[in-house]
């Protein structure tokens, strides 16, 4: 019953959203009122159907209601309450329900929240997302219904993959469907705005909020995925250029460069072709994203259940939507005025060179991830791109970008002086040539390039906080004052890129100084590795919930003192896993895995991985600068009518 | 038809990576360490994005030895790969090789950032000039408004 | 000019979907052999089977054949196994390598199941297979009568794969000379 409750809701929807897509488009061509706020009534209804379908499904998945086919597929009654819910997203069919209701909220949002926009630009943004809406509706409706029911339903389910029974799972995808779908929304500005022909500051200012609030959860979904790979999947490993994490890295390059672009669109009114184009192609990878899961057009760790029919499905949404976009754009975008000039020494400038960069470094990327594709349609040849390609191809793009980062916030919009800049550069300069002095002296001239890494990091660090902190320096108040002073924007930039810093920090020294061994180890058997000595003190069999495993338990003397690991090795009804034993610290880890039982005793793997903790923590705390700038009220006001003003004399970096 | 591949490269995944077993690894441990960056190299074509250095497959396992016995027995890194390349081809190489295929995807990336560069370099030319100097008509209409602001008041 | 650099991104939009659209067609896990238009590599193998010759690769010259890598773990060979029966009956020759397993184990299974191959060598740690670039079970190989590989089949000899590509095969290499 509430399977078919939730089919309902779908339909429903799905209505409701060809009439988002309709009224407004048409209410906003005419300039008519009733009918713009049609399409805002249906946005705030086709929302609250789609959130009933979802809930209709997940009650089937916690309640177990086996003749539903997604959950037979997909739980059963011995999973635990949570990751029952969480498997509502599991399959293909329900991670497309919760695509379609991020959609379908975010459309809402725009609908309730967006009161300060101009009126017939929020109709067209919600005519775009009705209209995207209604294609995924209608997907999810004729290909992929998650309501299906199985006849006669079996009495038992078959369980969750256990390697997805986590509690990353139950955050990483929706986190990630935050930000794909997010970006809609800054697609949908960037369709309104050329339908209206109108690209200037004003429309920069209302579209940034939502970028920014598409990007943070990205970031968030991405280093989230990545530490649930290093400690979940028990090979230290945290990033593989697998197909889909590219998939996810694409859109978040892309977004970096939007939000930057748009900044620049809103201070300066420059940029605005590159800035709806960012914002077309950023959605547009995330759509790419979402046929490279489910079309089998890539083998990957995390596609579901591949169907080459729905593929061609999503390639025709794609086709279609990113096609009108870029045509429009071709039609429209060379009649946007470009605004104020800039010169090469500028803060508009060093984000048109951050731009350049990111795009670049996107395009590394997509090269990676589909040119097999390509070649072998052109060639017959099957090659395969790893992570050595983009040793020699991303790593050095990536570093003069990191570079650049701190000249641009250091920058004063439109003209800067060479001697001027020098001048604010020296501190974080400085403190980079001491802190690569420092490790060199240390760590030795094998490490050189780690040590430039790090140097590099002390470089970014110093100018994120040197943001903040020269304008504590100029200023007569205390620190404390001076920090509640600074508007949240600033301090939100100072965290992002300190984050940055942080996260460079860690892929430094886990790259450069990374150990590993194994070894066959016996119960009461010690041995010593980097640094640390190693025993194994018991080695016994348990029982979980729903797995049988392996137990040992080390003895660990460390650098810092004594402590404990256990590890497991799980065998589950279908299959096994690792339960990594991971000792953490800020100056690195001890990570210790376990195998097969040889010779009388356990197969152990061993690493050393040095300063790997700041590589999320560093990604986590760009999120939490793009929160902190998200709260500054400057973002939310809307922007008044345009009065005209004298350009102000460029001051020193806000 | 897929064999149950999908069932291998799970159980490959879901294990850890204890894919080079004590009794695998070669005594000398410079050619170990040889052998263990080659494997680095290598896709274990089985798997689902694994190195056969990392894998747990039982082709991995036996790739592995190959290699091992290949480097033991005096072949330069370039002709133990050539030996597998020989028998599965480019695929089993997760650093393409840089041939006219794959020219495009080696050089696109800077092709990229060079078209970019320019662009934004023209940019910059076009408008980094300066104010235009005056005419001499307008320098002759900038002295006498000159010498009337003086001259008044 | 300008025109021209706004049109750029459709005109890659449109390469990109276009290849997309070709390559849903293909099938991103099965790899193609690097044998083919090349003789088999040498290779010696024990007997299966209690009292036969084993198999060789020199064995496999003169007329085309079909040579079949199995093992008795593999479930999809008994799939095509009916198949296989069926064209030793017609007197087509079918070699068998029992790959990465006892010979005892793969002798029991024929002895289970029924024997369809001419010859049939064991290969245990599995090496004539890596020179063979087999990376799993089952997977056949159709020959020539020089001992050239021609195709190699990924996975069981389901019916279309036979109708529409081996057995037209199979045939023009007959002919041949």
């Amino acid at each position: 019953m509430v399977a078919e409750v939730g089919q309902f809701a779908l339909i429903l929807a799905f209505l409701l959203a060809l009439i988002q897509a309709a009224a407004p488009l048409v209410g906003a061509h005419r300039i008519d009122p009733v009918l713009m706020a049609l399409g805002r009534q249906a946005s705030l209804l086709q929302a609250l159907f789609v959130i009933a379908a979802f809930a209709a499904l997940a009650w089937c998945y916690v309640a177990c209601d086996f003749s539903v086919q997604l959950v037979a597929e997909h739980a059963n009654t011995a999973q635990p309450l949570a990751y029952r819910f969480a498997a509502t997203w599991g399959s293909h069919e329900g991670s497309m329900l919760l695509w379609v209701l991020i959609l379908a909220i975010y459309g809402g949002a725009v609908a309730q929240f967006g009161g300060n926009l101009r009126e017939t630009l929020q109709a067209r943004v919600l005519g775009v997302q009705g209209l995207v809406g209604a294609a995924f509706l209608g997907f999810l409706i004729f290909t992929s219904n998650p309501f299906l029911r199985l006849d006669p339903a079996p009495p038992e389910g078959v369980e969750l993959n256990p390697l997805l029974q986590d509690p990353g799972l139950v955050s990483h995808p929706p986190l990630l469907y935050l930000g794909y779908v997010g970006f809609s929304v800054a697609f949908a500005f960037a369709v309104a705005a050329l339908l209206e022909g109108r690209v200037d500051a004003a429309w920069a200012r209302w579209v940034r909020p939502w970028v920014l609030a598409a990007w943070i959860p990205l970031t968030c979904g991405i280093t989230l995925g990545s530490l649930w790979a290093y400690y979940e999947l028990g090979w230290g490993g945290w990033w593989f250029w697998d197909p889909v994490e590219n998939a996810s890295l694409m859109p978040w390059l892309l977004g970096t460069a939007l939000l930057h672009s748009a900044l620049v669109l809103e201070r300066r009114g420059a940029l605005p072709s590159w800035t709806i184009l960012l914002a077309i192609l950023t959605f547009s990878l995330s759509l790419i994203g979402t046929f490279l899961v489910r079309s089998g057009i890539l083998t990957s760790v995390h596609a579901f259940a591949v169907d080459p029919e729905r593929g061609v499905w999503i390639l025709g949404i794609i086709g279609v939507f990113t096609g009108a976009a870029l045509i429009l754009y071709a039609w429209r975008a060379p009649a946007l005025k470009t605004g104020t000039l800039f010169q090469p020494l500028s803060r508009e400038s060093g984000i048109t060179l951050n731009n350049l960069f990111l795009t670049t470094l996107a395009a590394v990327v997509f090269l990676g991830t589909f040119m097999p594709v390509f070649i072998e349609l052109a060639h017959g040849d099957k090659i395969s791109v790893g992570p050595p390609y983009y040793a020699w191809t991303f790593a050095p793009l990536a570093i003069p970008l990191l570079g650049l980062v701190v000249f641009g916030p250091m920058l004063t919009w439109k003209r800067d002086s060479w001697p001027a800049l020098r001048a604010r550069l020296r501190a974080p300069a400085l403190a980079a040539a001491a802190v690569g002095l420092a490790v060199l002296v240390f760590g030795g001239w094998r490490h050189a390039v780690a040590v430039a890494a790090i140097a590099l990091a002390a470089w970014l660090l110093a100018g994120a906080a040197a943001i903040p902190g020269r304008r504590w320096w100029a200023g007569r108040a205390s620190l404390g004052r001076s920090i509640r002073t600074t508007p949240p924007g600033v301090i939100g930039l100072s965290l992002a890129h300190a984050g940055l810093g942080l996260l460079l920090l860690g892929i430094a020294g886990v790259t450069a100084w990374q150990q590993d061994t194994v070894l066959t180890m016996q119960p009461g058997q010690t041995t010593t590795f980097a640094g640390r000595t190693v025993t194994l003190t018991s080695l016994e069999l348990v029982d979980g919930p729903n797995y049988q495993a392996r137990e040992a338990k080390f003895a660990v003397h460390g650098w810092a003192g004594d402590y404990a690991l256990v590890g497991q090795r799980r065998a589950y009804a279908t299959s096994q896993t690792t339960e990594a034993a991971v000792h953490v610290t800020p100056l690195g880890n001890l990570y210790v895995s376990v195998g097969d039982p040889q010779d009388g005793g356990i197969v152990v793997r061993m690493w050393s991985h040095p300063l790997i903790m700041w590589i999320w923590t560093g990604g986590f705390l760009m999120a939490a600068g793009g929160l902190v700038s998200l709260s500054d009220r400057r973002l939310r006001l809307g922007a008044p009518v345009r009065t005209p003003q004298l350009q102000p004399v460029p001051a020193a970096a806000e | 038809m897929r064999r149950p591949v999908i069932v291998a490269a799970l159980l490959a995944l879901a294990g850890p990576a204890l894919a080079v077993t004590p009794d695998e690894q070669l005594r000398d441990p410079k050619l170990e360490a040889r052998a263990k960056a080659v494997s680095r190299e290598l896709r274990c074509v089985v798997c689902q994005n694994q190195s056969i250095d990392d894998s747990e497959a039982p082709l991995a396992h036996d790739l592995r030895v190959i290699l091992r016995e290949r480097i033991a027995a005096g072949d330069t890194d370039d002709q133990a790969k050539a030996f597998l390349v020989k028998r599965y081809g480019s695929f089993v190489l997760l650093k393409p090789p840089f041939e006219p295929a794959t020219w495009a995807l080696w050089l696109g990336p800077f092709a990229v950032l060079a078209v970019g560069g320019l662009g934004v370099a023209g940019y910059w030319r076009a408008h980094a000039k300066g104010p235009e100097a005056l005419g001499p008509e307008d320098e002759a209409e900038l002295a006498s408004l000159m010498a009337g602001a003086d001259g008044g008041e | 000019m300008k025109r021209l650099l706004f049109i750029t991104p459709v005109a890659l939009l449109l390469v990109v979907l276009v290849g997309f659209g070709l390559g849903l067609r293909r099938d991103p896990s099965v790899l193609p052999s690097m044998l083919i238009g090349k003789p088999l590599p040498t290779f010696v193998l024990p007997s299966v089977r209690a009292g036969d010759g084993g198999l060789s690769s020199q064995a496999l010259g003169g007329r085309p054949a079909l040579l079949n890598v199995f093992a008795s773990t593999c479930g999809p060979c008994l799939i095509e196994h009916p198949l296989l029966m069926r064209l030793k009956d017609e007197g087509v020759m079918v070699a068998g390598i029992d790959w990465k397993e006892p010979a005892a184990q793969g002798a029991a299974w024929l002895a289970q199941h029924g024997d369809p191959y001419v010859l049939a060598g064991n290969d245990p740690d599995g090496r004539a297979g890596i020179d063979l670039g087999v990376s799993g079970t089952p997977e056949t190989f159709v020959l020539d009568r020089h001992g050239t590989v021609r195709f190699r089949v990924v996975g069981a000899i389901t019916p279309e794969v036979w109708s529409q590509t081996v057995e037209p095969l199979l045939a023009r290499l007959e002919r041949e000379s």
